[in-house]
């Protein structure tokens, strides 16, 4: 799960790490009004998104007067910002940052990653800061800083000093960097964060550390532990089919093909989208609807699936294992009965059963083309798309 | 022979009388696997199905001699199930748990290193559909009937498209040694390259399958222990062709998030090592038996 820049830093400061001052504003009033509240002659006003490269997608503007910040609020909220972390759809603009702002000396990098290949916390940091780290990698690799902390006893101040001096900290400033590196450390692990980025982390003209830009984002399996942290969930970031999915205990992620697919088990659901791939065809969705798939769960996920305007063409490919496929094609029958379906349907069934399901779709004098085996499936589903839709 | 599973395992079910638990273990019973009992806290000196339930793994180990055991703990307390196996001197362990959160499997993989490594448990999975070493032993969920016995070793992320490469090979008259499920978490109890390691001794197996797809870099570690240490032939699909960048693909683990983490790329960087790389996911079968057929 993923928060805001503001909740962010709210939950760093509450773990030492320094920031300016700030707030909230849903509306040009409430933005003139913080930035009177916050003091200083400059300010930023940032949209609040779940995404980086805000700065250049235009959502962050830096103000000097009233007008300046009324002007720029007035023009951020409710406008969609696409980045390139985004996706073409971009995410609206709902609620904004008004930040103090600061004389900065000094960018630094600083983050902390869940390392699957360590199977542990690393720390990784570069005195670049500002830039993004994927392109650190490509242009100054010699610049990144890692750190593994050993789970066993957390990070030690020892290591947050190394890191100090690593990123050319001056000596007066240890003790602070110390408190910044032991506090983003103890944020990510206390709540069981699997990102934290500080970025940048500003050296000001007078010696302090004040995390500028700040994310972080959570273990969903997790959360059942931080009741306060599942809280700040804003629902108006996600994808709304993935969300209802999610609701519905479905695994859902929207692409731009149009053959939709319903598929259990997360490999066999990629496998058979390279499948299609393969036969010629463009997937609309990965959809995975589980091991336990039942007749009502097909149904969900059939109006799921139709609920995309682009699909033209429905894939149902599954393996049955615990549950068996004369339960998977009363399903699909129910499902298809209930709605009307108007593309074409593939359905491949195997594993458990499969005889007997086999039999229920073809009893059911439906117009359901079935597949043997995964190919057959594909080559059907892409051959079907394109009889309908005469591409 | 097979690996880590054969007919002389004594294995317990951890979460024994709960619903899932109970299941499944019927149905490995029903397999023929030698299931001696389970925990399951606080209900020890109870029986379910004809088997003594015991409070702790200490326990269960004492008085059945049980050396393998399967995981249906919640994923709040799953972790603990673990090294409480890892503690009682269990050798073998499924965790079939999905959704433990990754700050536990840290803690539990940093646990288990305090045991030497010939004492040390193997652990397989969380989020996996479990092991099996046709008609000698099954421990998971899997449809034991798709399995047939023979000579390839198979490691996997997922369970269906394992079981999808099961039937493929079993259709052409092609069994299994053993299969191995690592599941598809991004911090998991083994990768592939321990199982590469455990089917290059065994003598059964002759080719070994890895089934594998995006996201981290274990399937390439893995390519790379071939490469410099196996004798034996390696046959590897990676899924997720489709898969765009930064989305993570039902599997926590199953999401690109750096270079060299695509399907693309890793299939490249397999090939150079010397693996024969299953074209699409529709060639399980024939890819595997023209590679017997070179070998035997």
């Amino acid at each position: 799960m993923e928060i805001h820049e503001y909740q962010a830093k709210e939950i760093l400061q509450g773990f030492g790490v320094g920031i300016n001052p700030g707030g909230l504003a849903y509306s040009p009033e409430q933005a003139v009004y913080r930035a009177k509240e916050i003091g200083g002659d400059v300010w930023a006003v940032k949209a609040q998104i779940h995404s980086g490269a805000r700065g250049k997608a235009g959502g962050i503007k830096i103000c000097k007067t009233d007008e300046e910040i009324w002007d720029a609020a007035d023009e951020l909220l409710g406008k969609r910002l696409v980045t390139h972390q985004t996706g073409p759809q971009g995410k609206v603009v709902h609620r904004l940052y008004i930040e103090q702002g600061c004389d900065i000396a000094r960018e630094i990098y600083l983050a902390f990653v869940l390392d699957r290949a360590a199977e542990r916390v690393t720390v990784v940091a570069s005195a670049e800061g500002g830039m993004e780290i994927e392109q650190l990698a490509v242009e100054k690799p010699e610049s990144i800083i890692k750190i593994h902390v050993e789970p066993a006893v957390g990070l030690q101040d020892f290591q947050a000093r190394e890191l100090a001096f690593a990123l050319d900290l001056p000596a007066s400033m240890l003790s602070q960097a110390v408190t910044t590196i032991q506090g983003a450390y103890r944020a990510m692990r206390d709540l069981d964060g699997t990102m934290v980025e500080i970025n940048p982390l500003v050296v000001t003209g007078d010696n302090r550390l004040i995390a500028l830009d700040a994310k972080m984002s959570f273990d969903d399996n997790a959360l059942f532990r931080h009741p306060k942290i599942s809280e700040l969930r804003d629902k108006s970031q996600e994808d709304p089919r993935e969300m209802q999915a999610a609701d519905r205990g479905l695994s859902y992620v929207g692409l731009d093909g149009n053959i939709g697919c319903i598929i259990n088990g997360a490999g066999l659901a990629m496998a058979t989208m390279d499948m299609i791939k393969h036969a010629g065809g463009e997937p609309a969705n990965f959809l995975d609807i589980g091991g336990g798939a039942s007749a009502e769960r097909t149904a969900k996920a059939f109006r799921l699936v139709l609920a995309d305007d682009n699909v033209e063409t429905i894939l149902v490919n599954i393996f049955a294992g615990i549950n068996r496929c004369d339960w998977i094609a009363e399903g699909v029958v129910q499902a298809v009965q209930k709605i009307d379906l108007e593309v074409p349907l593939i359905v491949r069934l195997s594993g458990t059963n499969v005889e007997e399901g086999r039999k229920i779709i073809k009893d059911s004098g439906l117009d359901i083309i079935m597949a043997e085996t995964l190919k057959e499936a594909a080559d059907k589903a892409v051959a079907a798309w394109k009889a309908h839709t005469g591409k | 022979m097979a690996i880590l599973l054969d007919e002389n395992s004594k294995v317990i079910v951890q979460g024994f009388t709960g619903q899932i638990g109970t299941f499944h273990a019927e149905e490995m019973i029903e397999y023929g696997t030698n299931v001696v009992g389970g925990v399951t806290p606080g209900k020890g000196g109870t029986t379910h199905l004809g088997r003594p339930v015991f409070n702790t793994v200490k326990d269960a180990v004492r008085e059945t001699g049980a050396n393998a055991s399967i995981i249906f703990i919640p994923p709040p307390y799953a972790a603990d199930g673990i090294m409480e196996a890892a503690d009682a001197g269990i050798k073998f362990c499924v965790a079939i748990t999905d959704g433990i959160p990754a700050h536990d499997m840290i803690r539990v993989k940093r646990y288990m290193r305090r045991y030497k490594k010939e004492d040390r448990m193997i652990l397989t999975g969380p989020n996996c559909a479990g092991s099996i070493s046709p008609g000698k032993c099954m421990m998971g969920i899997m449809p034991g009937h798709i399995y047939m016995p023979g000579n390839i070793g198979v490691v996997g992320r997922s369970g269906t498209l394992g079981y999808e490469a099961a039937s493929q090979m079993k259709e052409l008259g092609i069994g299994i040694s053993t299969s191995i499920g690592i599941g598809g978490d991004p911090i998991n109890g083994s990768a592939f390259k321990d199982h590469f390691e455990f089917f290059e001794q065994d003598p059964e197996t002759k080719v070994v399958v890895m089934i594998g797809e995006i996201g981290g870099s274990q399937e390439i570690e893995a390519g790379q222990f071939a490469k410099e240490n196996m004798s034996k032939p390696v046959v590897a699909y990676i899924a997720g062709l489709t898969a765009p960048k930064g989305r993570r693909m039902g599997h926590a683990g199953a999401i690109i998030s750096a270079v060299g983490e695509s399907a693309a790329e890793k299939v490249e960087l397999l090939k150079e090592m010397g693996v024969t790389i299953v074209p699409t996911p529709s060639d399980f079968g024939t890819t595997v038996a023209k590679v017997l057929e070179k070998v035997s």
